[in-house]
């Protein structure tokens, strides 16, 4: 079990025959995931790594019953991207691509929400399911298989985290990037209860950051309707305020969105919040030996 | 990015939001021509810089008079400026906005802003104008009224109402010019990818009419592609000088006021990072992130702007390699070595693909100054002790 995707799941890729497509369908064909062909205007018909060209998202539902898109699309037209797979009919878009205007994103995610498709990012590394699926561009070879569920808004942090876990002989059933711009998808509100519902899963590492109030929502959610372990760590104690600190969302507005203010908050509800990324190894192992 | 309050109105204008009439100045001289050019006898002259609580600063000045325009916009133009948003170093003043006096019955608050728990634009009033509005939010929060507006839908007549009722407009007349002017300010919003425009204060002038008297504007720095006009707008004065080179580079690099220089890829590590230096008991000298592709040039350009901070005693090379291998990072370093001159230790944590090759080519290298750490609690330890060993 995991979470989102597996073994099964059949995932085409938008922006397939780019350069950054390109190399990341081939990385994550070579680690197991089922990709089943890939979507570039102008270009259907073609091979691609073997797989084939569709000029449009539905052709490639219709020949290949693929259910999980992975965008690479560039910023300007990453937006038309989504809605295209929304109205197609796809149950999960994974947006890899970093930089898409604020106002795009909005209305994509507005109609994604109104057709019933998931999404996750955008400006993110992806989802993976260690040993199964990887949809992304994280390195494969650090996510062991175990029981450890990962969400971080950050790419390298997410990588620190997860090889801090498999370093203290545990591993990971699904991690999920969701991203640090101002609008995601998927996010803590949703994958934690994914994670609790998964009899996989026993214990949950979220890595969230300074900036909005995600973090927030989550630990009201924790209190209602989470009973597994969960360690977490907020990046940007030190961060000054007012000042952008690299993901577009990671900005301290006025008293607002501290990581302070949002380590109580998860305190308060029982999560297990260290101080720096170098102590979540060594508290996923005491959640999980009580 | 952001832009000055001069240039705010210039796009207010073509909007139609009213504002008092001004014209920027960059001289003395120009200041009096642009005050005779506007007429009347009152006018305000305004230091145009990228901060809040220039008036608290003196960066806001009445004149009565021709020669009070002269005399303060002789001591405003080139006046270091600092307000609560400047910090202690303040900023220069290089332009002045001359203003026609307004004649100000009272004083309003407007924004609009991105809400990002509803995922659209929010227009955020108050009666409580020309204060410092998260003052209010705090105090008296039941005096912000909060409408968000879904772009689908768009500026609606319910979205007027719940804003003239909330701010206690009751004057049909003035209740149909503030509509007005809330429905223009959400069109430029989303018309020209704003990331917040706040009108603060708005006033009532005594013959009822809303005007802007403040304006201040951000934008989406992701959508700037599609306005060159605004982009045209950038002010790079008011840009920090190493950050802009840094961003040249694709490096993200932010100035802190710390001991130990940071490198690191990718913005969440980053800041974990600093966070991590700062519970081993150091302090850290800056962000920067260098992104998912570093090489020798960007490593090599990371060095010469951390070191060109005089404070920094020790720098923490932290990066997880992921798709980008460690072997090829830690050549970059060597490199980058050879093309500036790093005086100070630096201690290297190299983890992820191809790690132990990478540890193996900086322990041949053999270079004094270059201390190995096997994971990012020891790294950011030796940094901190490497650090107090140089002070």
């Amino acid at each position: 079990m995991s979470i989102l995707v597996n073994k099964d799941t059949k995932v085409i890729v938008q922006g397939f025959t780019g350069s950054e497509g390109t190399f990341h369908a081939g990385q994550c064909i070579d680690y197991g995931t089922q990709i089943v062909g890939g979507v570039t205007p102008g270009k259907g018909g073609m091979e691609h790594l073997g797989r084939p060209v569709f000029n449009t998202v539905k052709e490639a539902i219709k020949a290949t019953d693929a259910t999980v898109s992975m965008v690479f699309v560039p910023p300007a037209f990453v937006a038309d991207a989504v809605m295209e797979a929304a109205d197609a009919g796809i149950e999960l878009a994974v947006i890899i691509t970093e930089g898409a205007p604020v106002r795009d994103m909005q209305m994509a995610k507005a109609y994604a929400v109104k057709k019933g498709m998931k999404t996750i990012g955008p400006n993110c590394p992806g989802i993976i399911t260690a040993g199964e699926c990887k949809i992304g561009i994280m390195p494969g070879m650090i996510f062991k298989k175990g029981n450890v569920g990962l969400i971080s808004k950050s790419g390298t942090l997410t990588y620190e985290g997860a090889n801090q876990v498999c370093n203290e002989g545990f591993g990971i059933s699904t991690a999920v990037g969701i991203g640090g711009d101002p609008i995601i998808g998927l996010s803590y509100k949703q994958l934690l209860p994914m994670f609790e519902a998964d009899p996989e899963t026993e214990a949950i590492v979220m890595i969230g950051e300074i900036g909005g109030d995600l973090e927030i929502q989550a630990a009201k959610l924790i209190k209602e309707q989470i009973r597994k372990p969960v360690v977490a760590f907020i990046a940007g104690q030190t961060a000054p305020k007012g000042k952008r600190m690299g993901h577009a969302g990671a900005i301290i507005s006025g008293t607002a969105g501290t990581a302070k203010e949002k380590m109580d908050a998860l305190e308060a509800v029982g999560v297990k919040v260290v101080i720096s990324p170098a102590e979540i190894g060594k508290a996923v192992k005491e959640v999980l030996s009580k | 990015m952001n832009i000055h309050e001069y240039q705010a109105k210039q796009i207010f204008a073509k909007y139609g939001v009213p504002t008092p009439r001004g014209i920027v100045a960059h001289t003395v001289e120009e200041a009096v021509a642009n005050a005779k050019e506007l007429g009347g006898n009152i006018w305000v002259v305004k230091a145009q810089i990228h901060a809040g609580g220039r008036g608290l600063g003196g960066g806001v000045k009445l004149a009565k008079s021709i020669e009070e325009v002269e005399k303060l916009a002789g001591e405003i133009l080139g006046m270091t400026l600092v307000t609560h948003q400047t910090g202690p170093e303040g900023k220069l003043v290089q332009k002045v906005y001359i203003e026609e006096g307004a004649d100000i019955a009272d004083e309003l608050y407007l924004s609009v802003v991105l809400d990002r728990a509803a995922e659209m634009p929010i227009i955020m009033a108050s009666t409580e104008g020309g204060m410092d509005i998260e003052t209010v939010a705090e105090k008296t929060p039941e005096k912000i009224i909060k409408v968000a507006v879904d772009p689908s839908i768009g500026f609606q007549g319910f979205h007027g109402r719940e804003l003239v009722f909330g701010l206690g407009i009751t004057d049909k007349t003035e209740q149909k010019k503030m509509v007005q002017f809330a429905s223009k300010l959400y069109k430029l919003y989303m018309e020209n990818d704003a990331e917040m425009i706040e009108i603060n204060p708005l006033i009532k002038t005594g013959s009822g009419d809303f005007l802007a008297l403040d304006g201040k504007m951000g934008f989406d720095d992701s959508a700037l592609y599609r306005h060159p006009d605004i982009e045209a707008m950038r002010d790079i004065t008011e840009e920090d000088e190493d950050e802009r080179e840094a961003s040249k580079y694709g490096l993200s690099y932010i100035a802190l006021d710390g001991e130990i220089g940071c490198m690191v890829n990718g913005a969440g590590l980053a800041m974990g990072t600093m966070d991590t230096i700062n519970y081993m008991g150091g302090t850290p000298a800056n962000f920067l992130d260098v992104g998912g592709t570093a090489n020798a040039q960007t490593v090599a350009k990371g060095f010469e702007i951390i070191l060109k901070n005089p404070n920094v005693k020790a720098i923490f090379v932290n990066i997880f390699g992921g798709i980008v291998r460690c072997d090829r990072i830690a050549n970059g370093i060597l490199e980058a070595t050879k093309i500036v001159d790093v005086n100070v230790p630096v201690v290297v944590r190299l983890d992820g693909t191809n790690a132990p090759e990478a540890a193996e080519i900086l322990k041949n290298a053999n270079i004094d100054n270059i201390i190995t750490a096997t994971d990012l609690g020891d790294g950011a330890k030796k940094a901190v002790e490497a650090a107090k060993q140089q002070a």
